[in-house]
């Protein structure tokens, strides 16, 4: 029981708002010296389990370094920010009469999801899609429809430009095959005696992207109707209000 | 052959270059920490294979001390907002393509090294998709430079400034990985589906269902990774209570048990790289909150669908 300590300390770590790296690091000391504790162990034992610890860890630092390596897509991001590809993807919206945040958002999403489910989840991601070319062009919708953006209104496009990057990455890669969450499945029943095949397997997860796609198909619709409220020009807001 | 340890050699060395850069950086109090952060990961990159576990365990805590203390952010010379908007109307439409080639490299790539015998002389097929995200931004930086002459130094510049508004946030998701594999060594997993297994009444169908997935969303929100929680709930609850106890088909169970703890990485900053990363990215001013922008905005949508998942699971998993 004593080990369920380190999940305690990664919850009190991220309440008290404590650097998230200090905390992983205290979680996984935490861990590992009370997997080691018994009533007997001295100093010298908590000592020792310490450096273990610290040393699993250094080691699977090391192994997950692979992690890290999509920072290196910042060099080509970074430059062709410098050169106005942002400011591109917002013009290139703007001329786009019918664009809504809501149904840019939703095309990604679409886009997105079905090339997830093909197996093309690096047809996306954070650094290389949604900063540079879906939260300007969303962005893009919103100010060619309503002008400048507040802050409030500004963050609140990208917040959901990244949460349509990772909910159509996750409800579309599973309908395929050769997907890592698919293969674990498949690992997983199998030392349990069971035998499936990934096909049947990746054909269950087909009812769960729908019922995604659906959901988040109307929370955009609410989205576009929430920036419509809070953007659209005061007189028409104050109209609207003596009218309710 | 490229190969991954080539790959961390060539990111080492733009670690490395981001070090020096910061260290340069007059314009940042802080110009010492930069360097220093950035420093030890590139090390980690070029030399982290050389170093003992111990070693490298010692290179993550002075990561975790110097982004502790606190680093600044530098101010590479950049281009400012009417010189951009300039330059987009300028260029037009083409600007998109070099950030296309990123992409299609990295599809292309991989297509190769999976598919073809010289391929995958080429390039590691193990490891295709990232070696093919690599040479996809070394073409697209390549293009870049001919077709817009910036200054030389420029990529390097413009990652930094991008790196520094992502902060120490860079490294957490290869920092939960590694917390993940001292909960495997310590049996975190274990104890968790124990005490589900002990504590929560499963004696009907529903409840079943119910208590697996909420298990797998709750468990997702706590590990940050429906993969640590899917072992656990599912040799916990889904297989001997869902499966074997009430005639549950293990495939529909299992595939849409691990679509509900998906569910749960939506709601979780422990998922750093969906979810902390982008607030970082994309500079949400509440980025360093436990539930940030990107997070409120996943919500909504992870809940309908979480319970969906258990409507459907209900449905779907038992025969009639």
């Amino acid at each position: 029981m004593l080990v369920l300590l380190g999940i305690a300390v990664v919850v009190f770590g991220f309440l008290v708002r404590a650097n998230p790296l200090l905390v992983v690091m205290a979680a996984a000391m935490t861990t590992g010296l009370a997997a080691a504790w018994t009533p007997a162990a001295d100093l010298g034992d908590m000592h020792a389990a310490a450096l273990a610890t610290l040393a699993a860890f250094g080691k699977a630092f090391n192994d997950s370094r692979y992690v890290s390596i999509v920072w290196f897509v910042l060099l080509a991001i970074g430059l062709l920010e410098r050169a106005g590809l942002q400011e591109r993807a917002r013009m290139l919206i703007a001329k786009v009469q019918a664009a809504t945040v809501g149904r840019v958002l939703w095309v990604y999403f679409v886009v997105r999801q079905i090339a997830a489910a093909l197996g093309l989840t690096s047809l996306g991601g954070h650094p290389q899609m949604v900063r540079p070319l879906v939260a300007p062009m969303a962005e893009g919708a919103a100010e060619a429809r309503f002008g400048a953006l507040p802050d409030r209104e500004r963050f609140l496009i990208r917040s959901h430009a990244a949460a349509a990057d990772n909910i159509a990455l996750f409800f579309g890669e599973d309908i395929f095959i050769a997907i890592a969450s698919i293969l674990l499945i498949k690992g997983f029943l199998e030392q349990n005696g069971i035998i499936v095949e990934p096909l049947e397997l990746s054909v269950w997860a087909i009812p769960t992207a729908i019922a995604a796609l659906a959901i988040h198909s109307v929370r955009l619709i609410l989205l576009d109707r929430r920036l419509k409220r809070a953007l659209a020009a005061p007189q028409t807001q104050a109209e609207a209000e003596a009218q309710a | 052959m490229i190969t991954l340890p080539l790959l961390y050699n060539v990111v080492g060395l733009f670690f490395a270059a981001i070090a020096l850069f910061s260290l340069r950086d007059a314009s940042n109090p802080r110009r010492i920490l930069n360097f220093a952060f950035w420093g030890l990961l590139a090390a980690s990159f070029l030399a982290g294979s050389q170093l003992s576990d111990l070693g490298n365990g010692v290179l993550a805590l002075g990561l975790v001390v110097v982004a502790t203390v606190g680093m600044g952010q530098g101010k590479p010379a950049t281009t400012g907002a009417e010189e951009r908007r300039q330059s987009a109307l300028k260029r037009g439409d083409a600007l998109f393509l070099p950030a296309l080639i990123i992409p299609a490299a990295a599809l292309g790539g991989t297509l190769l090294a999976k598919q073809t015998q010289w391929g995958a002389q080429l390039i590691d097929p193990a490891q295709a998709t990232l070696i093919s995200l690599i040479l996809g931004t070394l073409i697209a930086v390549a293009a870049a430079m001919v077709w817009l002459k910036p200054p030389l130094m420029a990529p390097l510049q413009e990652a930094r400034r991008l790196l520094d508004a992502v902060g120490w946030a860079a490294i957490l998701p290869q920092m939960l990985a590694s917390l993940g594999a001292v909960f495997l060594v310590a049996g975190v997993g274990e104890q968790v589906g124990a005490v589900f297994g002990q504590y929560v009444p499963l004696d009907t169908r529903t409840a079943a269902v119910i208590a697996y997935c909420v298990g797998m969303a709750l468990f997702t929100v706590v590990m940050g990774n429906a993969f640590a929680a899917f072992p656990v709930m599912t040799a916990a609850v889904g297989l001997p209570i869902v499966v074997l106890e009430f005639g549950g088909n293990p495939a529909i169970v299992c595939a849409i048990g691990m679509l509900a703890g998906f569910c749960g990485t939506l709601m979780t900053p422990m998922a750093a790289n969906f979810n902390v990363v982008p607030a970082n990215l994309l500079e949400l001013p509440d980025r360093k909150a436990a539930l940030n922008g990107v997070i409120r905005a996943q919500i909504p949508t992870a809940i309908p669908l979480l319970i969906a998942n258990i409507v459907l699971m209900r449905l779907l998993a038992f025969p009639s």
